[in-house]
């Protein structure tokens, strides 16, 4: 499987082999460039940026709607966390927030999102170290979920769907309904999982004590996220910087102790379990707020809706200079951080008045995550390198942006 | 955060670093103070230890150009401290050719940020481990996220069938690439003297007074 072997004569007797970028267990397109005596990593150097699109130098020639899209693309496993921290950090500079009823929408798909997110870190981590089953069955479920997805905003993936002041649509009655006996059921998805892998000799032999992240080198690494919950520290932004609705809701935190790649599967496993807590807390509040607006109504910075238009020419002429020129953001500068299923996801946004972000750069949880491989691997064998990247969670549209 | 604690927060940084601090600024309930460029390790290892500020994190660095400033070259620290739940931002100005100390002795995250910061905007970091470029392709040259670099770059690359490999040539358009603002010429029209204008101005100020 891997695709060259480089021999570099060395008088330590190490060599070098080159795993990825077209390598499965790579999770995208990393270039690993390891170090090797024997089977045992030496040194480990990570070559990224294979999928550098240039997001945030687009971003600054594009309006702040225009710039949405892009979010969805940087980690394409969880769109919307993403596109929540843009419209925060955007709302934040505006000075102004969304209706309520929005918000908990907000909240639910964020939540919708973690579940794509920690389905697909978890089974395609197990896959690398060679459970096949997990990954099809979470495909399954994934797609579910994504039909959540498609039928709010119309796309499966790349949704595109939350807006400065609210999200763009209104959610129907029938979908929430299927969402909320959707998610009731999803505990027994978790239990056939937890059946698979968490007492699976196996697996265990594979992720206990392989990858240890001691909480000093976590914080000095920069980790977030599972990578430093998994460490021992209990932080979350959702609880110590809450944004939205969520220090209304209701849900805890998990947390490891040993640092390991099986602490990091199990607290993806139990965090999972709270999103579902989460989720139907939204639903059931959601049910209370039926036809209340889920966007902010100002019209300096959302649209009016389409039968305001057919009657109204001020809402023609307020539609028209959205969609041409946006709306003005004021000058300043704000780190916006939500808590991505990944990790911190943060915004740091300088708008200089105009219609268009003067500098947005994504600081992205992957980004330190991966940067920290190198220390952890060395010592191990190279298949355990791979089973330490499937815990990173790394995806490389948020890390090469 | 209430910006008061933000304030004796800023007040206690600016006190214990002295005259390493140029400037704090509070906004949109973010705290951000400006240093002198070569005392950022100094700052940033204060900020770190000092029991009253426990900024053990730093979770982000990232470069911001200013063409039009004597020194365009901006680099933003941002910290994070998990015991007090706070975050505070730290910057500094460099231009070309002057080197910014590196902070990767005192966070080892600094590693790929400011690997980062070179590579995008040419920030030279003194003392940097290992400044490759990271994200561009290998051999590339110059800065793309500078407001100076264009936003298609100067080289294309494609897979050339008879070549049976990938060739790098320089950026062909068919047009030129069209960069429309779509700034309303009102709106924008904020410091423009008509005839008689002065008028106006003059019968507020006179007022006034």
């Amino acid at each position: 499987m891997v695709a060259q072997q480089e021999i570099a004569e060395d008088k330590d007797n190490t060599y070098t082999i080159n795993l990825g970028p077209q390598h499965p267990a790579a999770h995208g397109v990393l270039r690993l460039v390891v170090e090797m005596s024997g089977e045992v990593v030496r040194r480990c150097d990570p070559h990224i940026g294979l999928l550098h699109r240039g997001t945030e130098k687009l971003i600054e020639h594009k309006t702040y709607l225009q710039a949405m899209p892009y979010m969805d693309r940087l980690d394409y496993v969880s769109p919307m966390a993403q596109e929540h921290a843009f419209v925060l950090a955007v709302e934040k500079l505006l000075g102004i927030a969304p209706p309520i009823r929005g918000q908990y929408i907000r909240v639910m798909f964020a939540e919708v999102s973690r579940l794509l997110n920690h389905l697909l870190a978890i089974t395609t981590g197990a896959l690398d170290i060679g459970a096949t089953t997990p990954a099809l069955w979470a495909f399954e479920e994934r797609e579910k979920m994504m039909a959540f997805y498609e039928r709010a905003c119309g796309a499966r993936l790349h949704a595109n769907y939350y807006r400065v002041g609210g999200v763009a649509l209104d959610i129907s009655d029938e979908l929430l309904e299927d969402i909320d006996r959707y998610v009731t059921g999803y505990h027994k998805f978790v239990d056939e999982l937890h059946g698979l892998l968490t007492d699976n000799r196996i697996f265990k032999q594979r992720t206990v004590d392989i990858g240890i992240v001691s909480p000093e080198q976590a914080l000095d690494w920069g980790c977030s996220g599972p990578m430093l919950r998994g460490s021992g520290y209990a932080w979350d932004l959702r609880k110590s910087q809450p944004y939205d609705v969520y220090s209304e809701l209701d849900f805890d935190i998990p947390i490891g102790t040993s640092g390991d790649c099986y602490a990091r599967y199990l607290i993806r496993m139990e965090e999972m379990g709270q999103s579902v807590r989460l989720i139907r807390q939204c639903i059931a509040k959601l049910r209370t707020m039926k036809g209340l607006p889920v966007r902010l109504q100002d019209r300096k910075v959302t649209p009016p809706n389409r039968g305001e238009m057919k009657s109204s020419m001020e809402a023609l002429i307020h539609h028209f200079k959205l969609y041409t020129e946006g709306f003005h953001v004021p000058a300043g500068e704000t780190y916006a951080a939500v808590e991505s299923p990944k990790g911190e996801f943060a915004l740091y946004l300088v708008a200089d008045g105009t219609n268009r972000p003067y500098r947005c750069h994504i600081r992205a949880p992957g980004f330190a995550h991966l940067s920290a491989i190198d220390t952890m691997a060395r010592g191990h064998m190279l298949a355990d390198a791979v089973a330490i990247i499937g815990s990173l969670d790394v995806v490389f549209g948020e890390i090469d942006r | 955060m209430t910006d008061q604690v933000l304030k004796t927060l800023g007040d206690d940084v600016a006190a214990t670093l002295g005259g390493d601090v140029l400037d704090t600024v509070i906004s949109n309930g973010e705290l951000a103070i400006t240093v002198r460029r070569d005392s950022i390790v100094k700052v940033l290892t204060v900020l770190r230890d000092d029991q009253r500020f426990l900024f053990k994190q730093l979770v982000d660095v990232c470069g911001v150009d200013w063409p039009e400033r004597e020194e365009r070259l901006e680099v933003v620290y941002n910290l994070l401290s998990l015991k007090f739940n706070r975050r505070i931002r730290v910057k500094l100005t460099t231009r070309d050719g002057v080197t910014v100390p590196s902070a990767t002795a005192v966070f080892t995250s600094a590693n790929w940020f400011e690997r980062e910061t070179w590579d995008l905007f040419g920030v030279l970091f003194d003392d940097h481990p290992d400044l490759r470029r990271i994200l561009t392709d290998y051999g590339f040259e110059g800065h793309p996220l500078r407001k100076d670099f264009p936003l298609s770059g100067y080289i294309e690359i494609r897979y050339d069938d008879e070549l049976k490999r990938v060739v790098y040539e320089p950026v062909k358009f068919a047009q030129d690439f069209r960069n429309f603002d779509f700034l309303s010429p009102w709106e924008g029209m904020t410091k423009v003297m008509l005839p008689g204008d002065e008028k106006a101005r003059a019968a507020k100020t006179g007022s006034n007074a």
